[in-house]
């Protein structure tokens, strides 16, 4: 959004003038009074600017620099002569896993979400509102306990002994051994995402005029197609949204795979802490780091134009 | 207005393979029920094929609920719906042969208007190229031709209107149902559209079902009128018979502006009014009944009492108030026992009276009808 469209000149500023003089010196009053208001919107907008430069910027900044350095034989960094040594490093099979598998992990969370949260945003906007905020409610209540409380309960769950294993094991399906696996890890990235789903889901479909859903319908549009060419491309924004707000946490998670995942499936998140807390190698982790922080931008990029398009 | 009431019989519809005399829409015994509320309530209705059919009442009179009934947008809780004989009760929309101008139009914002127009064509797996002469067809028939790469957003609200229109029309439906279309246009716009909405079924011969709070606008376009209340239908007929001889003090209320008088039917070809005055009038009821006689503004005559013509019906009054409408003027008389409105065209050898002045109010006596209930 820009301030181009210039508001009129105060009119206290234009009073006493006589008349003549008012409409030549319109444009400069106009020209003052955008200049004017862009600084009250640069003032406003200072402390969120000021705080993201001193803590993101600046260490991004930093990042940056760490991850063309190299590690020398006591496990500290030298930054003396720059090279691209450490995103060579990414190029190796054993990372080249890792970052694979985070993807393709990511990827399955975020779409799991998609196809759970859809169907429940659309019933959700399509309630009263007395219905709609109770289970919004509903929605919000995990965020009311620890993140990582929540992990270890669902390691509970899916124990040995835990309450999933005893019931299949009742049904007579046998144990079930899923803790510790990539299985376990989608599960308890989708339980710990989907919140991130559903609510801009929801606000794109409560936007949609449902006249629009009655009107493909009129129109000889079977429930699906109306889903297919009407609901879906106009909650596209929502769809895009909530799609970046998992894939990027899922990408570069740390505790759900940290507990719930095996030691044989390492993801990125648990292999950057590896690298900055115990290999010691700030490099690597740096550019780790970066490249994800990069991949993420470029994913929000994406997602602002398309969502530009299609709002 | 100058609206001529055609016979249904008379408007054979070129286009239509029905059998001519079946009726495009059966109504039998419908009721709707939302939770406790009865929205429409157990009503029956034939409408004609080529028909234009107006579903007339008051807000929350359950016209809309009919016709998204019509439409499939909401099944009936009990009774049968028949179109063009084919039971459709509880048919999902799309399986009908019927489509919609909605009340917001709904056109869809993220397609363009070829899209818009073409959707249905396109849902029913129409070749490319017949969907697109069949757009500029349908684009050409509502005279918006080289609008069709344009968005929805990018039209005014009269060119959205027929855009509407023509994305019901250009799927041949049986039916065409118009939820209260010209409801957001203003008067000048309004009219026009009615005109045009008028000619174009006229040309097509497509039954068109029509739903309006608007009475005038019910009067001035369609073949018959229904005139719902709470549910139900009070009276169905043609326009001339709906303002003319209504069925009960409510449609001769809605309809038009009407001065109710009260009285009592005192034998065959005498109403007495209230003030004691004996009227002239067959009401063919039974003697006591209470009545109502229907005086439209426009059909009483106002005089001054010391100038009043003697041997017609009349009742005195003082003028209360006076309304310049322009091609009018309303008095408000005041009767010792109600007020009722006198309509006076506006032209150079009219008398104009004051606030206050001894009138008589005389009429015709065959410019009055009788209600009972």
């Amino acid at each position: 959004m820009t301030i181009a469209e210039a508001p009129a000149p105060p009119p206290e500023a234009v009073d006493d003038e006589p008349i003549v003089e008012v409409a030549a010196a319109t444009p400069e009053f106009e020209r003052a009074a955008a200049k004017a208001e862009s600084r009250r919107g640069f003032l406003i907008a200072l402390p969120a600017y000021g705080y993201l430069v001193l803590f993101f910027a600046i260490p991004l900044v930093i990042v940056a620099i760490y991850s063309f350095g190299t590690r020398n034989r006591f496990g500290d960094t030298e930054l003396s002569g720059w090279n691209l040594d450490a995103y060579r490093k990414l190029t190796e099979p054993l990372l080249r896993d890792i970052l694979f598998r985070s993807l393709w992990l990511a990827i399955l969370t975020t779409v799991i979400c998609l196809v759970v949260a859809y169907p429940f945003a659309y019933f959700l906007a399509t309630r009263t509102p007395t219905i709609r905020n109770i289970m919004l409610v509903f929605v919000m209540i995990p965020f009311w306990s620890n993140f990582l409380v929540r992990n270890f309960a669902w390691r509970v769950i899916l124990g040995t002994d835990g309450p999933l294993s005893t019931a299949t094991s009742a049904v007579g399906l046998g144990d079930t051994r899923i803790l510790f696996t990539p299985t376990a890890v989608v599960l308890g990235l989708v339980y710990g995402f989907l919140p991130f789903m559903i609510l801009p889901l929801y606000a794109a479909i409560e936007r949609i005029d449902l006249g629009l859903v009655e009107a493909s319908r009129d129109l000889y549009a079977s429930g699906w197609q109306t889903f297919r060419r009407v609901l879906l491309p106009l909650s596209m924004p929502g769809v895009i949204a909530g799609s970046i707000l998992v894939f990027i946490p899922s990408l570069g998670a740390y505790v759900t795979p940290e507990i719930l995942g095996g030691a044989k499936s390492t993801l990125l998140g648990s292999y950057i802490v590896t690298q900055f807390l115990t290999a010691r190698n700030w490099p690597v982790g740096a550019s780790l780091s970066f490249t994800l922080t990069v991949i993420m931008l470029f994913a929000t990029i994406l997602y602002f134009r398309k969502g530009g398009r299609t709002l | 207005m100058g609206t001529t009431v055609t016979d249904t019989a008379e408007t054979e519809p070129p286009v239509s393979d029905d059998r001519p005399g079946e009726s495009a829409v059966g109504i039998r015994g419908i009721t709707k029920r939302f939770g406790d509320v009865v929205a429409v309530d157990d009503i029956s209705l034939d409408i004609a094929n080529g028909e234009f059919f107006a579903l007339l009442g008051p807000s929350g009179c359950g016209k809309t609920t009919t016709l998204r009934m019509i439409a499939g947008l909401e099944f009936p809780t009990e009774g049968s719906l028949t179109i063009f004989g084919q039971e459709v009760g509880t048919l999902p929309p799309n399986k009908r042969p019927v489509n919609t101008v909605f009340q917001n139009y709904a056109l869809f914002p993220h397609l363009d208007i070829n899209d818009n127009v073409g959707f249905g064509l396109k849902m029913k797996k129409v070749k490319k190229q017949e969907i697109a002469s069949r757009v500029d067809e349908a684009l050409a028939m509502v005279r918006l031709t080289h609008m069709g790469k344009r968005r929805p957003t990018q039209l005014s609200g009269g060119q959205q209107q027929r855009i509407a229109l023509a994305r019901a029309l250009v799927n041949r439906p049986k039916v065409l149902l118009l939820d209260e279309p010209l409801g957001a246009l203003d008067l000048k716009l309004r009219q026009e559209m009615q005109s045009e909405l008028k000619s174009l079924q006229r040309e097509l011969g497509i039954t068109f079902v029509f739903v309006t709070h608007d009475q005038e606008e019910a009067l001035t376009m369609s073949d018959r009128i229904a005139v719902m209340d709470r549910g139900q239908l009070l009276q169905v007929d043609p326009p001339e018979a709906i303002y003319e001889r209504p069925a009960n003090r409510f449609v001769a209320d809605f309809i038009g502006q009407t001065n109710l008088l009260e009285g009592t039917v005192q034998d065959a070809t005498t109403v007495c009014l209230l003030n004691g005055a004996r009227i002239p009038l067959e009401s063919g009821l039974a003697v006591g009944t209470q009545v109502a006689v229907i005086l439209r503004p426009e059909r009483a005559t106002i005089e001054p009492r010391d100038a009043a013509t003697a041997g017609r019906s009349s009742v005195d009054g003082v003028i209360r108030s006076i309304t310049y409408l322009g091609n009018a003027i309303v008095y408000r008389v005041g009767l010792d026992w109600m007020e009722l409105d006198v309509r006076e065209e506006n032209r150079p050898d009219s008398h104009r009276l004051d606030v206050g002045e001894d009138v008589v109010v005389s009429w015709d006596d065959r410019a009055v009808a009788v209600v009972s209930e």
